[in-house]
């Protein structure tokens, strides 16, 4: 049992990112990780440093959580008119059409349509759900879940945090360059995306869209580093790794999937730079005939291979899936035994589940690929794995189940999304099983159903377990509560509008529609499923009208709501220890943990939870 | 909020399942199938769905009842309890035995459909090329050879005799396309600089939409073809017709 006089492994790292943390103040001790310091004197710093250039981790999640929020409503918006050409093609757009496509009719044109899905699946995951998951909360809670004063390298946290501004500014500047922007879809498959006259916007906004994406991963990197070291070096006295709450192991194992494969997709999309700027041959094959030209007449060397972008863009991707689920996961749990008052059932199954599912995420990429052309039998083998990762996930569902059962849950809006997540996600990993049968894929790959799938997962998923994590965790942000109220009315609508979007879409895919088209009633086959996607639509509308709710609550709590506490929720996690908002250094006080993180219903003490830090 | 969220829960389940239930009657599901593997793909999406449609029921059922039980008030404790290794050994080794048995249910039909060694023993009757944003297809002529001077290309129509496997190569000019005919459950990417045989035997006689399923461009939506399954004698008049016209104009294929 490690308690607080040991002196864990680590002492130097924390030491050392203790004095770049609080730069003038006084020395701080080589104490044990994370022993928490009472003495604080800091030089006031000033508003650039203190709010806009800040090495303080809780800052920095914050900045990352409005960034992402903003691109939220960016991509958000982006849906709504995908939305509007697949329910009325070619229709004026009312209102806006007007200042948005003067040269076109006001009407969306098939090249803008491209452009359209290509940024809407490019900010949402990489500029939205990467960065709210692993940026916001990953910067925000690790720290103080672990008991540490800050993350172990500040400096390049804040970097971290200001690679992503390049990256936003190659993304957007590309839609306003000849020929529109990035084309060729979030996946940029070649050789669309690699020869210049494949796509209108392929002159040279796909080069800023790959460098969006090498600054996103620059970013996304200094993150991960700073995580892991964090969590292996910094934590308190007593807090084994087996005591960690299920977000940090979350976020840990997301941070080590990022680790292990975001160097591919930094490689891959410098090749694919190199074979458009200097006309190199990673992905382009011979013989090619483009408007009436071949491309090796206008210099490009050919010889690539179109296969071997999707090998190495997918072995990027799919981990980038479960990093987009696997941080949410941990907030749910977290959520669910909190408000449910009963301890997490079957800790060590959960954080072995989480192990295998990103295990088993390093060997299924090829699932992306079954129509690719790639050899078959390959296909087979990738089968066996992708039907295989079901199952940690199951285990996981089960046991979230396992802790509402006997439990006492207390319906707070963190909780109601919480609870959404697991409704929604069991959906979203079910249809999974249809995609990962090759043969059964082989109707359905690239058709609606694909999308039903993945928004299962990462809107109705991930979304809810971040508004969840938001209702939950802004007491310790802001020192305020959020107004439980209009958290309520925002759940019940976002929950219902989002079934009415996504539940639908698996019978368009059903029915055999194709992704990526933008305007299917042309044939015969599709024709009569104009009046469902009417549905969708404007279910969706009201799907993103209703997030005002959200916006609302969350600027007037931050301002105006009710006074926090430090523990509103009466948990029992490290990171209620400290004040709300917690200081420069988290913590006032020392701590040592004593216990597990779910400690609810302990019949050891009166009340009906026993905090980590508390000594009996 | 207890009773609110129950509902809307039971809601969630209820019209989920009979959205599936009811879809055929809109046309929200498979289109009629006319392949000869067809129906194997349908049965496997069936068995699929039997297996997650009782998860889905089973799971949203316990999350209901957890609900709708345990969110009174309460001035009692929850129940104390970390977990349950019985209970962790039971619900890893079910789902596992039943995602095993799904696996290898699978693998026959993929092999039937993808696998070169179950290809049928025919020649193949035709190239299909894909590209920005039309289907060609080259049907080869008298001397059974690609790319010669007798080659017959066909713009738009993929025409194919019923009842009997077809085999053909599917290649692509410019970047990724995909050959997708909804009604034969067949899917392949035209995939540029690799040639790829496809097989499939249509067991109706008709006229098929072949969609593109893979992102090629801003005209990827209007990359309409068709499919025309005809009896052996009329497809044998229509190559007879085909390659008559093609001598009377001299068109010629340069590629």
């Amino acid at each position: 049992m490690r308690d607080a006089a040991h002196t864990a492994p680590g002492g130097h790292a924390s030491a050392h990112a203790m004095q770049a943390v609080s730069a003038g103040a006084v020395h701080l001790g080589l104490g044990a990780p994370g022993t928490v310091h009472e003495i604080h004197e800091h030089r006031e710093l000033g508003f650039l440093r203190k709010y806009v250039f800040s090495t303080d981790h809780k800052v920095i999640g914050i900045q990352f959580m409005f960034t992402g929020l903003v691109f939220f409503l960016v991509g958000g918006l982006m849906a709504m008119a995908i939305r509007w050409q697949l329910a009325w093609p070619w229709t004026e757009m009312p209102v806006v059409g007007r200042i948005l496509f003067p040269n076109t009719g006001r009407v969306i044109s098939p090249e803008f349509y491209t452009m359209l899905f290509t940024m809407h699946g490019t900010i949402m995951i990489f500029f939205v759900i990467i960065p709210l998951l692993t940026g916001a909360f990953g910067n925000f809670l690790i720290p103080l879940m672990v008991g540490a004063p800050d993350m172990a390298f500040p400096k390049l946290n804040m970097i971290g945090y200001w690679a992503m501004i390049p990256a936003a500014f190659c993304a957007l500047i590309s839609f306003g360059l000849e020929g529109g922007g990035p084309a060729a879809g979030w996946t940029a498959y070649p050789p669309l995306s690699t020869i210049e006259k494949a796509a209108p916007g392929s002159l040279h906004a796909q080069t800023f869209w790959l460098l969006a994406l090498t600054f996103v991963g620059a970013s996304s990197m200094m993150g991960a580093v700073n995580y892991v070291t964090t969590i292996v070096k910094m934590r308190a006295p007593g807090l084994t790794m087996m005591r960690l709450p299920m977000t940090v192991w979350g976020l840990f194992i997301a941070a080590l999937l990022q680790l292990f494969a975001l160097p591919v997709l930094t490689a891959a999309s410098i090749m694919q730079i190199l074979d458009r700027v200097v006309h190199t041959g990673f992905f382009t094959p011979t013989n090619l005939l483009v408007n009436q030209l071949s491309p090796e007449t206008a210099g490009a060397a050919a010889g690539g291979q179109p296969l071997l972008w999707q090998h190495l863009f997918w072995f990027y991707s799919h981990p980038a899936v479960y990093i987009m689920v696997v941080p949410a996961m941990g907030f749910a749990s977290d959520i669910l035994s909190t408000h449910a008052r009963k301890p997490l059932f079957g800790y060590k199954p959960m954080v072995y589940s989480i192990m295998s599912i990103a295990g088993l995420g390093f060997i299924v990429w090829g699932h992306h690929m079954f129509m690719s052309g790639m050899n078959p039998a390959l296909g087979m083998t990738f089968m066996v794995s992708t039907i295989m990762i079901a199952l940690p996930s199951c285990v996981k569902v089960f046991n979230w189940l396992a802790t509402l059962w006997g439990s006492r849950i207390h319906l707070t809006s963190a909780m109601l999304n919480a609870l959404a997540f697991v409704a929604m996600f069991i959906i979203g990993g079910l249809s999974g099983i249809w995609m990962a049968s090759t043969p059964v894929d082989i109707y359905i790959h690239d058709t609606y159903i694909v999308v039903a799938h993945f928004h299962y997962i990462v809107f109705a998923g991930s979304v809810f377990a971040i508004f969840g994590a938001i209702y939950h965790w802004f007491p310790k942000m802001f020192g305020r509560q959020m107004n439980e109220t209009l958290g309520k009315i925002h759940f019940v609508g976002t929950f219902v509008f989002t079934n009415c979007v996504f539940y639908m879409m698996h019978q368009l895919g059903i029915a055999g529609l194709m992704r990526r088209t933008a305007d299917p009633y042309a044939y015969d086959v599709y024709a009569h499923l104009q009046p469902l996607n009417q549905f969708i639509s404007i279910s969706a509308f009201c799907l993103f009208a209703w997030q005002i709710f959200f916006v609302v609550n969350l600027f007037h709590s931050i301002f105006w709501g009710k006074r926090a506490g430090r523990n509103p929720w009466r948990s029992c996690t490290l990171e209620w220890e400290a004040p709300s908002p917690p200081g420069h250094g988290n913590f006032d006080r020392r701590l040592a943990v004593h216990r597990g993180p779910y400690e609810y219903g302990t019949p050891e003490v009166q009340e009906d939870y026993l905090p980590q830090a508390r000594s009996l | 909020m207890r009773f609110l969220l129950t509902l809307l829960l039971i809601a969630t389940l209820v019209l989920g399942v009979w959205t599936f239930m009811d879809a055929h009657n809109h046309g929200w599901w498979l289109p009629p199938n006319v392949s000869s593997y067809g129906p194997h793909i349908d049965q496997l999406f069936y068995l699929i769905l039997g297996m997650v449609g009782f998860f889905f029921v089973l799971t949203e059922g316990i999350l209901i009842w957890c609900v709708f039980r345990y969110a009174r008030k309460s001035e009692t404790k929850a129940d104390f309890t970390h977990g349950n290794h019985k209970l962790e050994m039971l619900w890893t080794a079910i789902p596992g035995a039943l995602l095993l048995v799904i696996t290898f249910t699978q693998m026959g039909t993929w092999a039937e459909i993808k696998y070169k060694g179950s290809f049928p023993n025919v020649a193949p009757i035709a190239e299909v090329w894909a590209s920005q944003f039309d289907w060609r297809v080259r049907y080869p002529g008298d001397d059974g050879k690609f790319g010669t001077m007798d080659d017959i290309e066909n713009p738009f129509e993929f025409v194919v005799p019923v009842n009997e496997p077809v085999l053909f190569h599917l290649r692509s000019r410019d970047v990724i396309h995909s050959f997708f005919v909804p009604y034969l459950r067949l899917k392949q990417d035209a995939m540029p600089g690799m040639v790829i045989p496809v097989w499939f035997q249509v067991t109706q006689e008709g006229s098929y939409d072949l969609v593109c399923a893979e992102l090629c461009g801003w005209g990827h939506y209007k990359m309409a073809g068709r499919l025309r399954v005809v009896s052996r004698a009329a497809y044998e008049e229509w190559l007879k017709k085909a390659k008559l016209e093609m001598l009377s104009n001299g068109t010629e294929d340069k590629s």
